[in-house]
């Protein structure tokens, strides 16, 4: 194999300079060495002809739920990596919620040795507290100091604010990235969807948008004191988008993500209790939907995630209430959210910088760009390309997808993660 | 006579019977006239018909249950079906996990009804996907417990001679009931005025959205009511946390005469069973024959139910399959 990659024909799309026209970029030895409209490759490249479809930095997301270790029947880490290269993913980013909770270094590298066999990035993302109770500091400062760059408790909130004040100081000493997930416990701990009108009529226990919009407000607070980076892993409705608004405005180091399901989804996908629908936090109303959709168009909201958390059938083929919370994302993440470009809400670029550059300046990884010194991470696609979407064709080994058989316009032609291709049709 | 006629000829447009939501007037209608032939079968000395014969009902119970799961057995029973009854106190079944093995399991002995109470909303609808035979929602959860709103329904018009353009008020712990969910619908489907009273803690505003009328003062809501439905208070789960002390709750949203005497002069009284007597309701009032459907309540709960199975099992009476 040749040691230079040249990707001719190419309409390059890179959101952190504002590229988006057709050209060339070369690879060598897994990085960027060139880009541009006619670049000199050696006579021994390699060349792939895009013909004129979009190459964009490989997609980057910030919230994968992974089964290793201790579930493997519900996932393994290289069809995780393989149902992300499907989905144009180069990079995920694992969270700590696994059997053995992610809380030390040892399982750190655990994951990492794993992660050796898959085709995609893994980036750990181990917990802020032991056992992810909420209760004791995990060793932040030694797993920065190794080099894991951010911490969260998955989808636990740190609801202890007396703790949380402590944790805020302690990370900004080792500038971690603190990822929290917001739901005051009392307030969402019995439901099991969104509370109002809706929840009332399926006789099911709600969760009210209140619960996360109190634990944003209390951080933002706690925040006022230090200089910590703080990332809300996913708001979803219009208080919290409010709140979120006003930090940066006043110019503090926050930011925010959504998972996909929450502005392509709202409340009333659940239907006839359809359990694949159940996330944490829960489907919104239309008009919250709505919010998030404008907070991402305003850069409110800075990140979106899949929010890929495999469940096995067993724990979604129960009553509603009982079932497990969870969807799987990977591989419909940039299908859906292209309806936002499609839709004439964002520009390609605009809406590529949620899943590449925004992430990759957030957690601090030298990825999610097209330059020359950066990694050769790519996500060529057709942004129109039609398809249905169908869990059967689906590589992940669990399907649950709250998007089964929904049309969408976009496919994945190849993924490649530091100049191999790791995926193509 | 054309309306004996008209029962006869009915043809139920659903498989089951998950809810009341969904549900059309003259569905409601049908099955209510039925069930008025059935009140006087049940008033006979010979009480049996042998319409279900050779068809078999199981009656699956993952929560307690006495009343209604009688009631369904006797209904099943006088129509000449051959009864099975198989609850779980505790058993390995009322874990959610098995439900669809149960399910499956119950299928393959060939039932032709199945009916089915669950602590779990939408659990009914679940297990109906799996099997072939007709299944009756006996309650899910907080969601639907259809055939105790069409037993309220029958009561009110045998008393009232109409549904529609009353003003029927339910007083209670709407939150968490699935009777009040099942009686909003149908009573608003049969076109009668409905209000709902209780605790801003356990009457939520959007109730509005299901189509009632939200009262926190019951003195104002019971104002010029034909009906009044109390509800069973789950005073264990409930004292503390949603409301201060039993005492309190008595005071403000009991039913006793005091407050009964803004309703209208003929008001009647229901309740569904079984009543914690000095807690939603004073035992005087639940007593007074002349203003309590309660035991009659009971009486049409059979009937209704009679009607139901019916219902569910004629096409397949009449084709064979």
């Amino acid at each position: 194999m040749s040691a230079y990659t040249l990707y001719k024909n190419a309409r390059l799309l890179d959101p952190e300079s504002g590229l988006d026209r057709v050209g060339q970029i070369m690879a060598h030895k897994g990085e960027i060495t060139a880009l541009g409209k006619e670049i000199t490759a050696p006579s021994n490249a390699t060349v792939i002809d895009c013909h004129g479809k979009c190459l964009c930095p490989g997609l980057i997301d910030m919230r994968v739920f992974v089964g290793i270790p201790g579930a493997d029947y519900k996932d393994t880490i290289e069809n995780t990596g393989d149902a992300a290269a499907a989905g144009g993913i180069t990079t995920v980013c694992v969270q700590p919620v696994t059997d053995q909770i992610m809380d030390d270094m040892a399982r750190v590298e655990f994951l990492e040795n794993r992660a050796k066999k898959a085709k995609v990035n893994f980036i750990p993302f181990p917990a802020i507290t032991k056992r992810l109770e909420g209760k004791e500091m995990a060793e932040i400062g030694l797993m920065s100091k190794a080099g894991v760059k951010a911490f969260t408790d998955g989808n636990k909130s740190i609801a202890n604010p007396a703790l949380m004040s402590r944790i805020l100081k302690y990370a900004a000493m080792f500038d971690a990235l603190i990822i929290q997930h917001l739901a005051v416990p009392e307030l969402s701990e019995n439901g099991v969807m969104n509370a109002g009108a809706l929840a009332i009529r399926l006789g099911l226990p709600g969760i009210p948008t209140a619960a996360e919009t109190i634990m944003l407000e209390r951080d933002i607070r706690l925040l006022k004191s230090v200089s910590t980076r703080y990332h809300a892993a996913q708001i979803t409705c219009q208080d919290s988008i409010e709140v979120m608004k006003t930090a940066k405005k006043n110019k503090m180091n926050v930011t925010a993500g959504v998972a996909v399901a929450h502005f392509a989804l709202n409340e009333y996908a659940i239907e006839e209790y359809r359990t694949f629908t159940k996330i944490s936090p829960p489907l919104r109303s239309e008009e919250d939907r709505v919010a998030v959709v404008n907070a991402l168009k305003d850069g409110t909201i800075d990140v979106i995630v899949s929010g890929h958390d495999p469940e096995d059938p067993e724990s979604k083929r129960v009553p509603y209430e009982l079932a497990e919370a969870g969807v799987v994302g990977l591989e419909t993440m940039l299908p859906v959210a292209l309806e936002l470009y499609h839709n004439g809400f964002m520009s390609l670029l605009d809406l590529l910088a949620k899943m590449t550059s925004n992430p990759a300046r957030i957690i601090g990884l030298k990825a999610g760009q097209l330059k020359a010194g950066y990694p050769a991470d790519f996500c060529i696609f057709d942004p129109d390309t039609p398809q249905r979407i169908d869990p059967e064709t689906m590589v992940s080994l669990t399907k649950n997808t709250p998007f089964d058989g929904r049309p969408v316009q976009g496919r994945i032609l190849k993924t490649i993660v530091a100049g191999e291709i790791i995926f193509e049709v | 006579m054309s309306e004996a006629d008209n029962t006869a000829d009915f043809i139920f447009p659903h498989q089951h019977l998950l809810g009341i939501e969904g549900l059309k007037e003259q569905d409601i209608n049908h099955i209510l006239d039925l069930a008025d032939q059935y009140v006087e079968q049940n008033r006979r000395t010979n009480k049996k018909t042998n319409i279900l014969t050779g068809l078999t009902q199981i009656n699956l119970f993952f929560e307690n249950s006495t009343r209604t799961r009688m009631s369904f057995e006797l209904a099943g029973k006088r129509l000449g079906a051959d009864v099975i009854n198989m609850s779980s106190s505790g058993s390995s079944i009322t874990k959610g996990e098995t439900l669809l093995d149960t399910a499956s399991t119950l299928n393959a002995m060939q039932p032709d009804l199945l009916v089915v109470r669950h602590g779990s909303s939408g659990a009914v609808m679940l297990l109906s996907r799996k099997v072939n035979c007709a299944v009756l929602n006996a309650g899910d959860g907080q969601h639907e417990h259809p055939t105790q709103a069409l037993l309220d329904a029958l009561t009110i018009r045998r008393r009232k001679g109409k549904i529609a353009r009353l003003t029927i008020a339910i007083c209670g712990d709407i939150l968490h009931s699935r009777v009040a969910r099942s009686n909003i619908h149908l009573l608003n489907i049969m076109g009668a005025r409905v209000r709902v009273i209780g605790p801003a803690t356990l009457v939520p505003e959007n109730l509005k959205e299901l189509g009632a009328e939200v009262f926190h003062d019951m003195k104002e809501g019971l104002k010029g009511c034909d009906v009044v439905m109390m509800l069973r208070l789950q005073t264990e789960r409930m004292a503390g946390g949603y409301f201060p002390t039993i005492s309190e709750y008595f005071t403000l949203y009991g039913l006793d005469y005091n407050k009964l005497s803004v309703a209208k002069p003929d008001a009647m009284i229901m309740h569904p069973g079984p009543m914690n007597r000095g807690v939603e309701i004073d035992a005087e009032v639940a007593d007074d024959l002349t203003r309590s459907a309660i035991k009659e309540q009971v009486e049409m709960g059979v009937a209704v139910r009679m009607a139901c199975l019916d219902i569910l099992t004629r096409k397949k009476r009449r084709t064979g399959k």
